[in-house]
């Protein structure tokens, strides 16, 4: 297996496109991780594209084959891959295998979704598709209600509150309020979030991501030829991913996200690291419980301890291990197949000390974690910095 | 050039507070009230709708202007909510205001500015020469589906202007500007009961656009500025949103304030600008220049330049829009519900 590294990435505003379709927003994606790549689409050899519902969302399917027509890059095969909303790191899982592989060597890696172009009921409806449709939508369960039900199970075992889960909402609209690309970049306080409207209790509005459109992409190239592209290329030292139950019924436990423990737990070892050298982590939080539980699967904190630890401020840019300085799903937005690919492009930037305001302090490496639906799913990959 | 020979405005005397809403649907009373700017709504009563509305408003425009309504060349009625899907709202109002049969007469719609529509179609006749005097009234009882956030802005209510040359008028529109594209931010489709909307799409693509657009297109074309003018009047269709286009063009709250009624009465939609502007009249005087900018979904914005003449105490001879609004009861909602038909079987 070859060594890996990201030389290029791009991305689109996250937010409320109300003018700009699909085609336009993956494009402006792949158009700028190119140029960062300071390379032709001719050099390209394949692609991988993350969206996990864009025959709901915009009646379109077969998007591997727009992409390719859209970005000029016929006749290279560029292929569809949906994980919920893991369909980003899912499609960087794919870039990565091909290029290490040997198969290809120069990928592109692709994450895109259009939301606003439909009602909320009716997006939300459509993200059901997440969970089991049969044993949880179609019995009334909605993603907030399920999310609900891991954060009451959550609170009541480790007696967490809801100011421990509001803390990080805050602390990503922080975050956020640095980033460019934000869908959100004012700041709030906990008690906006304790008077926000309830969606499902515990969980209020400021509790959850929003919808977004927007899309990521990187470029991947093999490691010995990544000084060609770049000054400084990410190395991907680490890929895991594993599945889970579909329905959060069938779980043992509810608090926390099995399948990224152990995905965790794999690309630790492949990457020789521990959770104490992650300097950064990207992290998926869909809903503020999910980022509490996220940081306790991935062993940044002992389990229970999480709540405790964002509420203290441990998990701020300069504090013990920053997570998701891009403002994550609740302020950057989730434009759900963008999401795993935005978190790669983050940990880039800050490896790379292009992270502007947001910059980590000595980060040299970085750790994104992606989940799918309410925990069936869930990837996690190491980046370090090439020396 | 033309104006305002006599204009009325009618607000129905019944009301809902927000609060009493916000609790069949089990939302914070206080959020809404604060997040919409809107405390209560005015509502019409069982035997009422945007006819009987529109007439109330025509009435007191006749009293101020002073002429027998035969002489009116023209009425045009601007609402969402005609009675009728195919019959005029306009011949049912000329009949009970004695204009007819010697006038042409037509039904408008275009969301929440069918009203001012209207006025410029007056405008055009007048100052052609077709017609002496031309009626335009915005009237609504509009549509909220229940549950919905619309619920707790669609309002009730009607203003009615008497278009005529300028010696005439209480005040003169000295010029107007529109601002017209295909924005699809609120819908309601054949046969359905209620309107559909984009959330925030409804925002800064369409409201926000539209009425800045034409503000300052008006401006422009005139080479005036917000120093020039006493009073705004912007499309309201929450409490928020004339607020917020009024500091984006650098207007101060104090010019605003008057013309501002939705906080206590609800987008009366075609007749919330139109009534806003009748509640200026009522308090300005002569040499007072007021600017109006109608909204209406789909979508576009009308922007007016009116100056105010000596002639305007000849609104002395009709009921000011305040009386109405203070004039009031309030309902619960199952009493709404069946004043605003939303049972169904009714």
């Amino acid at each position: 297996m070859r060594k890996v590294a990201i030389v290029g990435v791009g991305m689109t505003k996250f937010g409320e496109h109300w003018d700009r379709g699909f085609r336009d927003l993956v494009t402006e994606a792949g158009v700028k991780a190119l140029e960062d790549a300071g390379m032709s689409g001719a050099e390209i050899s394949a692609g991988y594209v993350g969206t996990m519902a864009a025959g709901s969302l915009i009646g379109q399917e077969h998007t591997g084959a727009l992409i390719a027509d859209y970005m000029g890059l016929n006749p290279i095969p560029i292929t569809r891959v949906e994980g919920a909303c893991a369909s980003g790191s899912l499609a960087l899982r794919q870039g990565l295998m091909a290029v290490a592989s040997g198969m290809h060597d120069v990928v592109v890696v692709g994450g895109v979704e259009k939301m606003t172009d439909l009602d909320t009921a009716e997006v939300s409806e459509i993200l059901g598709g997440a969970g089991d449709q049969e044993w949880e939508l179609f019995l009334g369960a909605t993603f907030p209600g399920l999310y609900a039900m891991m954060a009451r199970r959550y609170m009541h075992d480790y007696k967490a509150t809801s100011e421990m889960l509001a803390s990080v909402a805050v602390k990503n609209h922080k975050h956020g309020s640095m980033n460019q690309f934000a869908q959100y970049q004012n700041e709030i306080t906990i008690q906006d979030v304790l008077d926000s409207k309830m969606v499902a209790d515990p969980l209020r509005i400021l509790d959850c991501s929003p919808l977004t459109d927007g899309a990521a992409a990187v470029v991947l190239a093999p490691l010995d030829i990544a000084k060609k592209y770049t000054d400084t290329p990410i190395e991907i030292v680490a890929s895991a991913q594993a599945s889970d139950t579909i329905a959060l019924h069938n779980r043992s436990s509810i608090t926390g996200v099995k399948a990224a423990e152990i995905a965790a737990q794999a690309a630790y070892k492949q990457a020789g690291v521990s959770p104490s050298q992650i300097k950064v982590a990207e992290v998926h939080d869909c809903f503020t419980i999910a980022e509490i539980m996220a940081i306790e699967d991935l062993g940044f904190f002992p389990k229970g301890k999480g709540g405790e630890a964002s509420l203290n401020g441990e998990t701020q840019i300069g504090a013990k291990i920053p997570i998701n300085t891009s403002g994550g799903l609740k302020a950057a937005g989730h434009p759900v197949g963008a999401t795993g690919v935005k978190q790669a492009v983050e940990l880039t930037w800050q490896l790379q000390g292009e992270a502007g305001k947001r910059q980590v302090s000595g980060a040299d490496v970085g750790l994104s974690h992606n989940v799918g639906g309410s925990g069936a799913t869930a990837v996690v990959h190491i980046y370090k910095r090439v020396n | 050039m033309v104006g305002i020979i006599g204009y009325g405005g009618y607000v129905p005397k019944y009301r809902i507070k927000s609060e009493v809403i916000a609790k069949v649907w089990g939302e914070d009373p206080d959020r809404i009230k604060k997040g919409l700017g809107i405390n209560e709504k005015a509502i019409a009563s069982s035997d009422e709708d945007a006819a009987t509305l529109a007439v109330e408003a025509a009435k007191i425009a006749l009293q101020r202007a002073g002429i027998p309504p035969k002489k009116l060349g023209a009425l045009y009625v601007g609402s969402e909510s005609h009675p009728y899907a195919v019959k005029p709202t306009a011949t049912i109002v000329a009949e009970a205001i004695g204009a007819t049969p010697d006038l042409t007469a037509a039904d408008l719609e275009f969301a929440c500015k069918a009203g001012t529509a209207g006025i410029q179609m007056c405008m055009g006749m007048v100052g052609a020469g077709m017609i002496e005097y031309g009626m335009a009234i915005g009237t609504d009882t509009s549509q909220g589906r229940p549950g919905d956030a619309l619920e707790y802005s669609t309002g009730c209510g009607a203003a009615a202007y008497i278009i005529g040359k300028d010696a005439e008028s209480l005040a003169i529109i000295e010029d107007t500007h529109s601002f017209t594209t295909d924005t699809p931010d609120f819908w309601r489709r054949n046969k359905a009961d209620y309107p559909s909307h984009g959330g925030r799409f409804t925002g800064p693509p369409a409201y926000f656009k539209h009425v800045k657009s034409a503000a300052l297109g008006l401006m422009k074309k005139m080479n005036t500025k917000v120093e020039d003018y006493d009073y705004f009047v912007f499309h309201q269709p929450n409490g928020k949103f004339p607020k917020a286009v009024a500091k984006m063009l650098g207007v101060p709250p104090e010019k605003i304030a008057d013309g501002l009624l939705t906080p206590n009465i609800g987008n009366t939609y075609s007749g919330a600008s139109p009534l806003g502007l009748a509640n200026v009249l009522d308090i300005a005087k002569a040499g007072d220049r007021i600017f109006v900018t109608s909204f209406g979904s789909g979508a576009g914005s009308d922007a007016f330049s009116i100056k105010v003449t000596d002639k305007i105490k000849n609104r002395e001879k009709g009921k000011p829009v305040s009386e109405f609004i203070a004039h009031k009861e309030y309902v619960d909602y199952a009493t709404y519900a069946k004043y605003r038909r939303k049972f169904k079987g009714m």
